[in-house]
């Protein structure tokens, strides 16, 4: 039988606020444990959480850049649950009245085809602590150390409809997600630090059905490359156990990367029983249609308009402009670059190629390019008016790569100026004409590629600086 | 009776209770006279009444997003029964 995957994700996000969601500790990832904790976070008797405002304007506004409805009336309830990284013995979240409902993003497969992501809600809650476990995993360690300095920490979680259908569709999703929390600068995203964690819910049926079978979850996945890994196992995984009669357990499952398979927690925990009540300690938030139209204008142009932008206005294809405008930091560069006037079609081939794969190789972001908008802009406009060749401007980019110096003086300093005067490169064509007799030949009996060679022979004796263009020239000229 | 002795024994799970078994008819008794307690309301009439999300009629009480200082960490762990290298300790957290 044929399988269709049916996946949900709820993500969740930290928002980048100076202090905590209910008290003034500091948000500082990587400070000594056990350093940013109060009365309030710690859970303490007696003590009363107050609301941080910033990360109301953050949750609004990430509804609103996620096609969200705001919820005018909105309130926080209490979950609970028994874990020690939660010192108060639930979680302050929402539950009936999440601050966003109903929203969408839409997302480009590589097949060019467009899908809308539902997302159900967005709610605002507190993020937990860390345990540092003393045996290699959880189940075989007697005791765990509990760091509560991420107690309290701000998060929304984005919940989506199952409304993707394969791995690729699940990365696009959150790969959208970031790259517009990125935009609206409600949070830093970074990964690896954890501030964007998605949990992934997976479930099988047969191809064409509209019954959902029994899914399975994998929290805290902190990579694309683990969110597409992880669930194409999953996949395989549901797959063989229903071709073998078997049933799926609803279940969470936990993500092993090294491995490259998920494996049962098999708790015994019972089924989970939040029992949610309102959190009577903080009161309820009511937003006005002034205040909500307020944050709406205040957002800036977001990717997808952007991106339209781009394609309009500077003729890039939907590919590039999609891929430029798919983090706001590339998009500000790429704006840097047009400013100086360079042409914006080698604009994007630059940031998309060298530029890419120098900052890949040094993992760098491209904010930290050690080659900036402008001097890449100033490069493209040598090339563009003829004083480097494209083959030569690799070579000036690379000196940018190393050192701060404009590209005209790198040109100058290095002697890359393309030689255009003709009487030049004639010299050249002349006596490359002389050496390859046979070439020649080939060619006015009518071989018409031979001349490649010579070509080829000319830019290397001109050490790349010959203008290819009067090259082949001169060339076709001298060979009739 | 509202709650059965398998309700009382989910509610003991929940909350990690140990009910020791000669207890267990007492609290069951005792939950239930509570949830009986409260169906008094259900004698007032509120298919005109909003359902309530808080108790004082306030909303919007926010803070700014300002720093503060933290609690200094040997204090923040001085009530804690567990301990080590500046850590809250705890015990095994899943059971095999
Ligand atoms: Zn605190």
């Amino acid at each position: 039988m044929s399988y269709e995957a049916v996946i949900g994700l709820e993500i969740h996000s930290e928002l980048k606020t100076n202090t905590k969601i209910f008290c003034g500790c500091a948000t500082t990832f990587g400070a000594e444990h056990n350093t940013h904790v109060c009365p309030v976070c710690l859970g303490l008797p007696g003590v009363l959480p107050t609301l941080n405002k910033r990360v109301l304007e953050f949750a609004i506004k990430a509804g609103l850049a996620l096609n969200c409805e705001i919820n005018k009336f909105s309130k926080f309830d209490r979950k609970n649950y028994y874990y020690p990284d939660l010192p108060k013995n639930w979680q302050t979240s929402q539950y009936d009245l999440p601050i966003c409902e109903n929203g969408y993003v839409d997302i480009t497969k590589s097949n060019g085809e467009t899908k809308r992501i539902r997302i159900t809600r967005i709610h605002m809650e507190e993020d937990a602590g860390k345990l540092v476990h003393s045996g290699n995993t959880i189940k075989d360690s007697d005791t765990s150390n509990v760091d509560y300095n991420r107690t309290g920490v701000p998060l929304i979680e984005i919940v989506s409809e199952p409304d993707m259908s394969s791995p690729e569709e699940a990365r696009l999703y959150m790969e959208k997600v970031k790259s517009i929390l990125q935009y609206i600068d409600v949070s830093n995203c970074k990964m690896e630090e954890g501030n964007l964690r998605a949990d992934l819910n997976v479930s099988l049926r047969p191809a064409g059905s509209d019954v959902l079978g029994t899914r399975t979850e994998m929290k805290n996945i902190n990579s694309f490359k683990a969110v597409e890994e992880a669930l194409t196992y999953e996949i395989e995984r549901q797959e063989e156990v229903l071709e073998d009669g078997g049933h799926i357990i609803q279940e969470t499952r936990t993500w092993d990367p090294d491995r490259g398979i998920t494996l049962s927690m098999r708790s015994k925990e019972n089924a989970h029983d939040y029992r949610y009540m309102p959190e009577p300690d903080l009161v309820p938030i009511i937003t006005t249609d002034e205040e909500i139209e307020a944050f709406r204008n205040s957002l800036p142009e977001l990717p997808d308009a952007r991106k339209a932008r781009l394609e309009e206005q500077f003729g890039l294809s939907a590919y590039d402009a999609g891929i430029i405008t798919s983090s706001r930091d590339m998009a500000e560069y790429f704006d840097g670059v047009i400013e100086t006037g360079a042409d914006a079609k080698l604009a994007a081939n630059w940031i998309m190629g060298d530029l890419s794969k120098n900052l890949n190789a040094e993992s760098l972001e491209i904010a930290d390019s050690p080659v900036d908008a402008k001097r890449l802009g100033e490069m493209i406009g040598l090339i563009s008016k003829g004083t480097i060749s494209s083959k030569i401007a690799k070579k000036v980019f690379e000196e940018m790569w190393k050192c701060p110096d404009s590209p005209e003086k790198i040109v100058k300093d290095k002697g890359l100026v393309q030689i255009t005067d003709t009487k030049a490169i004639e010299e050249i064509v002349d006596k490359v004409i002389e050496a390859n007799q046979k070439a020649v030949e080939d060619y006015k009996s009518g071989n018409k590629k031979a001349i490649g060679a010579l070509v080829g022979q000319v830019m290397k004796q001109s050490k790349g600086k010959a203008n290819p263009q009067t090259v082949n020239q001169l060339l076709a000229q001298k060979l009739g | 009776m509202k709650v059965t002795k398998k309700d009382m024994e989910n509610v003991a799970v929940l909350s990690r209770l140990d009910i020791p078994a000669d207890k267990e008819a007492q609290y069951t008794q005792q939950l239930n006279d509570v949830l009986e307690y409260f169906d008094n309301l259900s004698a007032v009439n509120t298919d005109d009444i909003k359902p309530l999300a808080h108790v004082l009629p306030i909303s919007n009480v926010f803070r700014e997003d300002v720093v503060k200082e933290s609690l200094d960490r040997d204090l923040a762990l001085s009530n804690a029964p567990l301990k080590e290298d500046g850590y809250f300790k705890v015990p095994k957290v899943l059971e095999d």
